[in-house]
């Protein structure tokens, strides 16, 4: 095997980080727009349940404090700026400054995305393997209909079924936190425990998409002539269907894990606010309904990073994979 | 006026777990410090979005990590804290001077001083500092340090009820100052004096406190306190019953699916909290006294408290509750139907075909707001709506955002919450004085009635208390005569807790409840039943 190309990988890669400029610019900026024109007003949502008993004087000096009279535009150039040089500026709802806000909840979302997506790719591959391989049988059938039916539920109400079953009935897992309501430290044992419901619903909520591409990728390989040669040179099933089929019909799904990353972060949201994960969840929805600008961009950044660094990601992959794909060209 | 409800719960099997490890691992020298009553977890729908007094936290007493100059007993009667003793009040009431308590220390262990108590008034009365509460401090005009154990208060005017902003609670200069007080680290780093550590804040999830093994006020028994932030009021019942929870806050509906548990006890605090509908005095019909009267007249308080709060709440006759030192007990009035229609018929408000009265050729009708989502205010409405029709009134009730509401509250009415405890000023003067009408949610009904605004005057500048008493009841009667408000009912507030603990009490609650109120007011007092 030829060893990687490690010049087009990294020059695809400067490329997209140039690409990446424009793109953040023209996403933060709609974000400061769209938040200036919600109805949401920053000093009640600051201030809270104390703004329904405050006076005028005080809804004043607020509004001057926290800048909500400037224009948008002028906002967005401060937060740029200041945002090059480094100071992400501070929160004003949540009272601290933007890098502890996410410093403290990024790596919590980050463990919950990673691991309910590995188990998502995981079991999507084995299940979309195991029904491609016999079209039309049992656990073809089954397999498919259930990731129709699970493609068409809403990721929050599997959750909430999900702690009705698990936490309620059966009482065998907690249903939320990130440790038992009565205890502080953050063990192995119980980071497994709080991480399996809520990791869980968000890879089965991912897992439809996995399975019926893979079932398709690999049902299509079967169908090819490496395949059929593979079979007739009297190579076992089992190579042909994870040495051949799978190997080519995989080539698809890679593209997919790109495109797959902002329905995961959305899905995320959902799933940290069921369960009371402290990741950055809670934090985008009060940054957004207290227009908290540099929270709201900061969080926006982020996410819009972490999208096209899953395109990159999946097209490297592609072309690690597929010598046919010229990375140059991409 | 609403709560929010923002976040969602975890769960585990706290007290289970605590019973287990006391009895597996006896004399086996744990840290744990689980048994039975050194630990609690209470249930509650909202979190404080800052721990910094200077933002507003702790305002009004219990915030577990700091002490005031001063504090409130059970029946809400001031008592020195940081102070040796109630304030020294000279000057004819402009100027308060408080001696502090020695040998008190901060968590960090730096001892407290006259200093820390002057930076943290000024602070929040710094223009830059983003404190909702700053105006409840506008009488002050300066404060200033004498010595290290004596700190002066000046007054612009005399303020009768000054004493009480003095809950205040005191944060320490060497840590809180030289940093942004919006947003910098002692918002969630908190140090104090208090009976309580800060040992952990996961947001949206819980607080833990820690016993300080320092306090001055003596070592809490309960070790541990942890608030669970828990916004679903049926999640928290879940877990209150699974046993993950030892304590919560709960509406009256589901504290009372507790009643027949033998290891709960279900606590009823009387409270401040009065539903109101506010008469915008700038609209022809909810402006005009003959209407308010009949309308005051008209709703049946008791039949709101028996049927919407299931018994747990009084009749509002006023702005004070029926219980409070303050309230005037001759304003004690009973439905009268018959006499709403004669103080109708009287002012030219004649009935139509339509069973609806009309004067000059103006029907009596108007819209009532209540905010979104608020069961409790929705009710109120809609009983009021059908009282209302009973004299002839058409009220036509609908539910928005408090960002429709808020442009409208001058001519529509709005079912309102409010309730200040410390003193009667407290609530009262925001809400009825005539130079605040319509400065921002004070004075929402544009009330304007001479009588009152003296009767709010004498209140707060006079020294004697006798002449305060009869300032408060003038104001209260002069209410009557002329209701820009139709005060509904005061509601009681719930909360069922693990029965180890014993002696527990409430103090009357402002609107406001849940993290400082309820029988956990006093946890650092608490005594293990066993």
């Amino acid at each position: 095997m030829t060893h990687a190309p490690w010049r087009p990988m990294a020059r695809l890669t400067a490329r997209r980080a140039l690409y990446a400029v424009p793109v953040l610019l023209v996403v933060t900026f709609g974000v400061f727009a769209v938040a200036a024109a919600s109805p949401f007003d920053p000093v009640k949502a600051y201030a809270g349940t104390a703004a329904l008993g405050a006076d005028q004087e005080t809804l004043d000096r607020l509004r001057e404090n926290l800048g909500a009279d400037r224009p948008f535009t002028a906002r967005w150039w401060d937060w740029l700026t200041s945002a090059l040089g480094g100071d992400f500026g501070q929160s004003a709802v949540m009272r601290q400054p933007v890098a502890e806000v996410i410093g403290e909840r990024l790596l919590w979302s980050t463990l919950l995305c990673a691991v309910a997506f590995a188990a998502a790719v995981l079991l999507g591959t084995v299940l979309g393997v195991l029904a491609a391989r016999r079209p039309g049988s049992l656990v073809d059938r089954a397999v498919t209909s259930a990731a129709y039916v699970l493609e068409a539920a809403p990721v929050f109400w599997i959750a909430l079924l999900a702690v009705w079953l698990f936490a309620l009935q059966l009482d065998v897992l907690p249903a939320g936190g990130l440790t038992d309501t009565g205890s502080d430290r953050v063990t192995f044992g119980g980071l497994i425990e709080h991480l399996a419901l809520p990791a869980g619903v968000l890879a089965v909520s991912q897992l439809p998409w996995f399975t019926l591409y893979v079932r398709q990728g690999v049902g299509d390989a079967l169908a090819e002539d490496p395949v059929r040669g593979a079979r007739a040179r009297g190579l076992s099933e089992r190579t042909v269907l994870l040495g051949h089929a799978l190997r080519s019909g995989l080539l698809p799904v890679l593209t997919l894990i790109g495109s797959r990353v902002p329905e995961l972060i959305t899905g995320a949201l959902l799933v940290e606010t069921v369960f009371s994960w402290p990741g950055i969840a809670s934090a985008t929805v009060e940054a957004a309904t207290a227009v908290d600008f540099p929270l709201l961009a900061a969080l926006t950044t982020l996410a819009t990073a972490a999208v096209l660094a899953g395109n990159l990601l999946a097209d490297l992959l592609y072309g690690l994979i597929d010598p046919r794909v010229k990375l140059e060209e991409m | 006026m609403t709560t929010r409800r923002r976040i969602r719960g975890a769960a585990a099997v706290l007290a289970t777990a605590a019973a287990v490890s006391a009895c597996s691992a006896p004399g086996s020298g744990t840290t744990d410090g689980a048994a039975a009553g050194e630990s609690v977890v209470i249930g509650v729908s909202t979190e404080p979005d800052t721990l910094s007094p200077l933002l507003g936290y702790g305002k009004d007493g219990n915030s577990k990590l700091f002490d005031g100059l001063l504090a409130r007993k059970a029946d809400m009667t001031l008592e020195p804290a940081l102070a040796t003793a109630l304030p020294r009040i000279t000057d004819g009431g402009r100027t308060y001077t408080y001696t502090l308590r020695k040998g008190v220390k901060f968590s960090d262990g730096k001892p407290l001083t006259a200093r820390d108590v002057v930076f943290t008034y000024r602070t929040v009365l710094d223009d830059d500092t983003n404190n909702t509460a700053r105006s409840e401090l506008a009488a002050v005009k300066d404060v200033r340090a004498v010595g290290d154990d004596t700190v002066v208060f000046t007054l612009h005017h005399p303020y009768a009820p000054f004493a009480a902003r003095t809950v205040l609670p005191i944060v320490p200069e060497h840590a809180a100052g030289g940093q942004d007080p919006n947003t910098g680290p002692f918002n969630t780093k908190p140090v104090g004096t208090g009976p309580y550590i800060l040992a952990d804040w996961r947001k949206g999830e819980k607080l833990t406190f820690k016993a300080n093994p320092h306090y001055w006020g003596g070592t809490p028994k309960v070790k541990k306190l942890t608030m669970a932030i828990v916004a679903d009021d049926d999640v928290r019942a879940t877990r209150l019953r699974s046993g993950d929870l030892d304590g919560a806050v709960l509406p009256p509906n589901l504290a009372a699916t507790f009643k027949s548990d033998d290891d709960k006890k279900t606590y009823r605090a009387t409270s401040y909290d009065v539903r109101v509908v506010t008469l915008p005095s700038g609209n022809p019909v909810t402006g005009d006294t003959a209407i308010r009267r009949a309308l005051d007249l008209a709703v049946d308080r008791q039949a709101m408290v028996d049927k919407i709060l299931d018994g747990a709440g009084r009749p509002a006759y006023g702005p004070l509750p029926v219980d409070d030192p303050w309230f005037a007990k001759d304003v004690e009035r009973s439905r009268d139907l018959a006499e709403a229609g004669r103080v109708l018929d009287a002012a030219g408000w004649t009935k139509g075909e339509d069973g609806i009265r009309a004067k000059d050729g103006r029907p009596a009708r108007f819209t009532l707001y209540y905010p979104s989502g608020d069961k409790v205010r929705q009710d109120h409405a809609l009983a009021y709506a059908s009282d209302a029709k009973k004299a002839g009134i058409d009220v036509r009730v609908e539910s928005a955002t408090w960002e429709v509401i808020e442009p409208r509250m001058h001519r529509d009415a709005v079912l309102a919450g409010f309730g200040s405890t410390g003193d009667p000023d407290f609530g009262l003067y925001t809400m009825l004085h005539s130079s605040l009408a319509g400065d921002g949610f004070n004075n929402m009904a544009h009330y304007d009635n001479p009588a009152v605004d003296r009767a709010l005057e004498t209140g707060r500048r006079a020294q004697d208390p006798e002449a305060r008493r009869a300032a408060y009841d003038a104001l209260q009667r002069a209410l009557v005569k002329d209701p820009g408000y139709t005060f509904l009912t005061h509601i009681d507030h719930l909360y069922v807790l693990a029965d180890r603990w014993k002696g527990l009490t409430t103090q009357t609650e402002p609107h406001e409840h849940g993290f400082a109120a309820g029988p956990w007011w006093n946890v650092e007092d608490w005594q293990p039943a066993a």
